[in-house]
């Protein structure tokens, strides 16, 4: 394993982040994350369609450019940085990777060719609102038919589940428990029965939606993976997002540390720059060493994915916790450091200080990573 | 997760594994672990020895240059052999204040004549060094240093005290930050100076630490003599040279340290098995915490490693400040773990469990070599290019 960014991948950060410094500036973030849809069409069809972003970890036999995990991380750094909102986390990190990992031929064919070229988003719905975690949470159910299964159930939490052409779905056979019985089902946002809904959410920059399944009708071939054996699959591919996640965070505080250190050295009080000051530049120096700390779990998660190594569980908790610890962090300390102005609307430290709770508790907040790690050390 | 070696150095690695192996399970046998944090005063005398047989067999410092005696290992190979020098569970080296800070300052800043003097000695492990830094009223505030060097005919004259010396015990030799030019502005009036610990006008005390060990000392000058031409890159330039001894530690002994954590780390893990704290939720989040906090570590390492060449990275800035925190931390909570048990010393009469010598060791980490609050400034200042404080 090597342990320092490639050329070649220092080259995508870089001109990641002059496209997004104009298509996710901070003027065109706040219109986009006023609107229902949550995203501005016109920059998602020039990073999927001119820059192939979305095709950047397809396979090249499915359209795509077929790199891997490990390219896409300084990727995902910049469009933390910027606070891209887009549906390339959802599409990407969760559709694409569910399909790529359990789905047959002809539905990779089928769907990655549309996904790689931009034309199809897709999300994964398999949280409910219930207080059970991981599989005990799938309380929608299936029902094999004659000609496919029949679907109810209502899911919650889906990421920008409100748009996605394509919604993977967990639900159970019936009367099934925990992790046995669950199966994913790659359902067309259009479906006969499906009735979805953006939830207003705290943090504006990316859409969460419920999503409802009313005796929802699909074919056989909607099954992806085996039946009954979906849970491991759903875990495999959040474990996946979970790291991208993680390489997402790292960007959006650093970002918060560079805003951070840019005010303290221009900001005076009793006469000098309050960076001078140790209150201040030490806060700005735990916050650095946090910064290259969660670059280092979430690099290390980033390569054992690009490895399909067996430590995956293990490595994406590790970075989902830390990361998420140090976003936090950073975005809370950044508005402290701002004083006064970090607390209002205008100033765009509050929409990093949302987004980094949002990423906190999505897919597992710390707590829940580190006692998935602590069984992993075998306590 | 492992350094990706070439063929080169996974051949030096071999090398330095086998010699090693030889001599620790062989003649030097009794000395495995023994000298290591908290326990630096024990076993001087078989340390020395073991100091020169390294020497003689070419694994004194490896990453000087040839030309000085070295083997010009890059910082990857040195880093290698710390690892394997761990891992062979090799005793405190008596000699690390010589090869990692006073050497590559001579290389630097010395004149021919002192390198020719002073470098061979230290690669053959005959003579050990020690750090006339800190005074009792120059800690943080180092060039704030008092004690006073006057030039009398061929000699200086040397008068005050230094203190926190680690290891002026066992060294034949003391690199001193001495005030030269009371006149000039604290930075600018201090010179560097090599003094001879065996003579009349010093007096060492060794400083009971709180692990009851006493590995530091106070070092009381009175009296004392060096030569004239014993000055480090000039009369009054010793706080550039003092500096730029700071600049020297690349990081290569962190791979040997992390090895080191990791074998406390398990103990704790033991510890936590053993006393049914791996049932408790919140200590086995910190348990989770710590190990993830390990593993993190070494990705920081490995990091620094592959970015050799560079100025400091942000990685080797952090590293003091990361690591300090961490071994302090985990010092903690293995006392947390043991609940009522942490009291229990292993003896009288005060005679300390592992576990409990690093735990009281591991609040001088975040103090030494820089503290913590050192550390940050360094950071915000080097690193973030934050203002300076007005001084």
């Amino acid at each position: 394993m090597e342990f320092s960014f490639s050329e070649d991948q220092n080259e995508l950060r870089r001109a990641a982040r002059r496209f997004l410094e104009v298509e996710s500036s901070e003027k065109r973030v706040r219109a986009a994350m006023a609107t229902e849809q949550g995203y501005d069409s016109a920059a998602w069809s020039q990073l999927s369609e001119k820059l192939a972003w979305t095709a950047l970890t397809i396979p090249e036999e499915f359209g795509g450019l077929g790199l891997s995990c490990l390219d896409l991380h300084p990727l995902m750094e910049e469009m933390g940085r910027a606070l891209l909102c887009s549906p390339f986390f959802s599409t990407i990190c969760l559709g694409a990777n569910a399909l790529l990992l359990g789905g047959t031929r002809a539905q990779k064919e089928r769907h990655l060719s549309r996904i790689a070229a931009g034309e199809t988003t897709a999300t994964l719905a398999y949280d409910e609102k219930n207080d059970r975690i991981e599989a005990d949470g799938v309380d929608a159910t299936y029902v094999p038919t004659a000609e496919g299964y029949l679907l109810r159930g209502s899911k919650h939490y889906v990421v920008d589940g409100h748009t996605a052409n394509l919604i993977i779905v967990a639900a159970r056979s019936k009367d099934s428990k925990g992790a046995e019985g669950v199966s994913l089902f790659l359902v067309p946002g259009d479906t006969e029965g499906v009735k979805r809904a953006w939830l207003p959410t705290m943090d504006q920059t990316r859409r969460l939606a419920s999503v409802e399944l009313a005796d929802v009708v699909v074919p056989s071939e909607a099954l992806l993976g085996e039946a009954g054996r979906g849970w491991k699959l759903c875990e495999q591919t959040l474990d996946l997002a979970r790291i991208a996640l993680a390489a997402e965070q790292v960007g959006a505080a650093e970002m918060c540390l560079d805003m951070a250190v840019e005010y303290a050295k221009v900001r005076t009080q009793f006469g000098r720059p309050i960076g001078s000051f140790q209150a201040i530049k030490h806060k700005c120096a735990d916050m650095l060493m946090m910064v290259e700390s969660a670059r280092s779990a979430a690099f290390y998660a980033s390569a054992v994915a690009a490895q399909a190594d067996a430590d995956l569980e293990e490595a994406a908790s590790s970075a989902k916790a830390f990361c998420s610890d140090t976003f936090f962090y950073c975005a809370a300390e950044n508005i402290q450091i701002h004083g006064g102005i970090g607390f209002t609307w205008e100033h765009p430290a509050h929409m990093y200080f949302k987004r980094a709770k949002a990423t906190e508790v999505l897919f597992g907040d710390p707590a829940f990573h580190r006692e998935r790690v602590a069984k992993h050390m075998g306590l | 997760m492992e350094l990706q070696l070439t063929k080169k150095e996974e051949a030096f690695r071999q090398e330095a594994r086998a010699w090693l192996e030889a001599q620790l399970n062989g003649p030097f046998k009794d000395l495995q672990g023994r000298g290591a944090s908290g326990d630096q005063d024990t076993y001087v005398e078989e340390r020395i020895a073991w100091g020169k047989v390294m020497g003689a067999a070419g694994w004194n410092c490896i990453g000087w240059p040839k030309e000085f005696g070295g083997r010009g290992c890059t910082i990857k190979e040195e880093a290698i052999f710390n690892e394997e020098y761990v891992r062979a569970n090799g005793p405190g080296n008596v000699g690390h204040i010589g090869e990692t800070l006073l050497g590559p300052t001579l290389i630097h800043f010395g004149s021919p004549e002192q390198q020719k003097r002073f470098l061979p000695p230290i690669v053959a492990g005959d003579e050990i060094w020690c750090q006339g830094y800190s005074e009792p009223g120059a800690g943080s505030d180092l060039a704030n240093v008092q004690t006073k060097a006057t030039l009398v005919r061929n000699e200086w004259i040397i008068e005050g005290q230094k203190i926190w010396t680690s290891g002026a015990q066992y060294s034949g030799w003391c690199f001193v930050l001495c005030r030269t030019d009371p006149e000039a502005p604290k930075h600018r009036g201090i010179s560097y100076i090599l003094v001879p610990m065996e003579q009349e006008g010093i007096e060492v005390r060794p400083i009971r630490q709180m692990g009851g060990s006493a590995e530091f000392a106070e070092v009381f000058f009175d009296g004392a003599k060096a030569d004239k031409d014993h000055v480090v890159g000039g009369i009054n330039n010793g706080w550039k040279v003092a500096m730029g001894t700071l600049a020297f530690e690349r990081g290569a002994s962190t791979l040997g340290q992390q090895y080191l954590f990791h074998q406390e780390f398990d103990q704790v893990m033991e510890a936590a098995k053993r006393a049914g704290a791996a049932k408790d939720p919140i200590l086995r989040q910190r348990l989770a915490q710590a190990w993830i906090g390990l593993k993190i570590m070494r990705v920081n390492a490995l990091r620094m490693l592959e970015e050799e060449g560079a100025d400091l990275s942000r990685e080797a800035l952090i590293s003091k400040l990361y690591w300090s925190n961490w071994h302090r931390d985990l010092g903690k909570l293995a006392m947390d773990i043991l609940g009522q048990e942490a009291e229990l010393l292993a003896g009288a009469p005060y005679k300390l469990t592992p576990m409990q010598k690093w735990y009281l060791f591991s609040r001088a980490d975040t103090i030494y070599a820089g503290s913590n609050q050192i550390q940050r400034n360094i950071i915000g200042e080097r690193g973030l290019g934050l203002p300076k404080e007005p001084r």
